[in-house]
């Protein structure tokens, strides 16, 4: 018994977890998956049934707001298994062992469970100079690339590892890459958000474990569940997006009223979340509801797409402020001065075909009455 | 009176499907261009009322949308009718693949931008310049279905516009895909004014009924262009 790997619950009953808490966990994730009824039985069933899942969890170029926001969880239960239980056997912020002895821990999983164990990554990895990022003498990318060889799955965590994030944002100094751009071969889940949502941290690694398969994704692999809709298209403002009706400034009336923050810059309507949804901090609010317009955190190179409070982003090349609206307008009075131009020398070069009168050798005869 | 006999012909240049083709495009495109900049930036019109009362950016957008599925059909139907037309509304007058098509075009460029010549093109359709343009509006056609139905996709789960849910990951993200949207309806705006100077330009210059033709469908061809045109040989099928 003694090599025998606990199962989850085994573990959580050991930790003192009730089975009343337990089902309600069950039943929240099973919720948060947008599964049937019958999902609340087979998330149960795989937590009983099945060894922990071996995690190693990397750090690289970020700010650990993915390992705080998941600790945030709204059911205690997600960040007890995860982080408790769940097996991180690597994860350099929160594990006990530090130095020889914590290198020593992630290279056993990865020699004990291969093809078994996941790598979660937070952070983005720099190409530049690998020497950006180093840990225990090692570049992030040799890290990375020597863990992913015979893992299971990697989950790349917010928006760092799954897009690069601010590190990548123009002129990426340290050429950070996001981890699907430097690895091949594996399945990457992105869990997109700076941070992900914790709930969605957690509904991942369930799903995970409970069918054993990665989560249905979408063209940028993320989690269907969770990202397949936009803030905007499930904001609880939207009817005033529909009514016309705008906050025009963030002291004005309509921001009192609660209405639409479309024109404040808000980039609900170009990010696929579940804030609307699920919200933050055990569902007490999300950016919207507390009157700020959305940044667009879960979506590719939403530094590179501000500014923040501005409805159209900056066009490249033309300075910060310079939205499409303006390069249009731009060119459209360009264009008319064009037109007015050429109206006025085709009107002095081209006098004589216009009053008329015949080109040489033409069979064209004009008359004068 | 002034008056002024020219050997004349009357040419039916632009059938019936293309006239409607290009009433329809161009009806489209000042739809969705209004609505469009709307979308993209509404003016305060209710402000001070409850969102109950009114649904009027939902309709700007009902309307932006509905246009964009008849923009899209009456373009795939131009692009069947570039392969069974007569030879002014043929695919290979917009595609510029033959010297002569090239050396029209300097031409055009000489006698017409520059107008540094008197001299007439032949044309009795559009000219090469004109096709290469109009070539390079059916691409901002194009980019503007992809990302406008990739856009539309994440809401919809009709078969067509589910057929462009890859544009968005193409591009990088909705952000990236509105951006380029929002700069070609720019596209559209320039063109348009170009185009109806052009046309102005050309009746008040060449004076072969280019405005009504394409009403009627019909151009007043100089005996002489026509002459040339049947006379030419068939390495270039575009005159």
């Amino acid at each position: 018994m003694e090599n025998q790997r606990l199962t989850f619950y085994e573990e959580l009953k050991g930790k003192g977890v009730s089975r009343r808490d337990f089902l309600k966990f069950c039943t929240t994730m099973a919720a948060f998956l947008g599964l049937e009824a019958s999902g609340v039985a087979q998330i149960a069933k795989a937590f009983e049934t099945k060894p922990r899942l071996p995690v190693i969890w990397f750090h690289f170029q970020e700010c650990t707001c993915c390992s705080e926001s998941f600790i945030r969880a709204s059911h205690p239960i997600v960040a007890d298994i995860v982080l408790d239980k769940i097996s991180l056997d690597y994860q350099e912020t929160l594990m006990a062992a530090s130095g020889a002895p914590a290198e020593e821990a992630y290279k056993a999983v990865m020699a004990k469970f291969p093809g078994e164990y996941i790598v979660m990554v937070e952070g983005s990895i720099p190409t530049e100079n690998e020497a950006y990022c180093c840990i225990g003498g090692r570049s992030a990318l040799q890290i990375l690339q020597e863990a992913v060889k015979n893992c299971k799955a990697v989950v790349a965590w917010g928006n760092c590892a799954s897009a690069g994030c601010v590190q990548a944002a123009s002129p990426n100094p340290t050429g950070a890459k996001p981890v699907h751009k430097v690895i091949s071969g594996k399945p990457v889940i992105n869990v997109q958000g700076c941070p992900p949502i914790a709930d969605v941290m957690a509904g991942v690694v369930v799903h995970l474990l409970t069918f054993d398969r990665i989560p249905q994704l979408d063209g940028m692999n993320r989690p269907k569940a969770f990202y397949s809709r936009r803030v905007h298209d499930t904001c609880y403002r939207r009817a005033n997006f529909d009514a016309g009706l705008f906050v025009e400034s963030f002291d004005d009336d309509g921001a009192k009223r609660g209405y639409c923050l479309y024109k404040m810059g808000c980039k609900g309507p170009v990010t696929y979340n579940s804030c609307g949804i699920i919200k933050w901090n055990d569902s007490v609010s999300y950016p919207i509801q507390s009157g700020h317009p959305c940044i667009g955190c879960a979506e590719e190179g939403f530094w590179d797409n501000g500014p923040f409070y501005q409805h159209l982003p900056g066009v490249a090349g033309f300075g910060i402020e310079t939205t499409a609206d303006k390069v249009g307008l731009g060119l459209g009075i360009g264009t008319a001065v064009g037109i007015a131009a050429h109206a006025i020398v085709t009107n002095v070069r081209k006098h004589k075909e216009i009053i008329n009168e015949p080109e040489e050798g033409s069979a064209v005869e004009t008359k004068k009455e | 009176m002034r008056n002024r006999s020219v050997p004349l012909r009357e040419v039916h240049v632009w059938e019936l499907p293309v006239r409607l083709y290009h009433w329809i495009n161009a009806l489209c495109i000042v739809s969705l261009c209004i609505t469009g900049y709307i979308i993209g930036n509404p003016p305060a019109l209710m402000r001070g009322t409850e969102a109950y009362f009114n649904y009027w950016i939902g309709i700007v957008r009902f309307i932006h949308f509905v246009t964009a599925f008849l923009f899209f059909f009456n373009f795939l139907f131009r692009i069947y009718w570039g392969f069974v037309g007569n030879e002014f509304s043929r695919w290979y007058n917009f595609i510029p693949l033959k010297r002569c098509q090239w050396k029209e075009m300097l031409e055009v460029i000489k006698v017409d931008v520059l107008q540094l010549t008197n001299k007439k093109i032949d044309s009795i359709g559009h000219n090469s310049l004109a096709s290469f343009i109009y070539f390079i509006t059916f691409l901002i056609f194009l980019l503007q279905c992809l990302t406008g139905f990739g856009m539309y996709a994440a809401m919809s789960s009709a078969f067509l516009p589910k057929m462009f849910a890859w544009v968005v990951p193409f591009l990088g993200g909705d952000m990236q895909v509105r951006q380029i949207h929002h700069l070609l309806m720019w596209g559209f705006i320039l063109f348009a004014m170009v185009h109806m100077y052009l046309v102005f330009y050309h009746d008040y210059i060449e004076r072969r009924g280019v405005t009504s033709s394409m009403i009627g469908g019909w151009k007043f061809i100089e005996e002489d262009v026509i002459e040339r045109h049947d006379n030419r040989t068939e390495e270039c099928p575009k005159d």
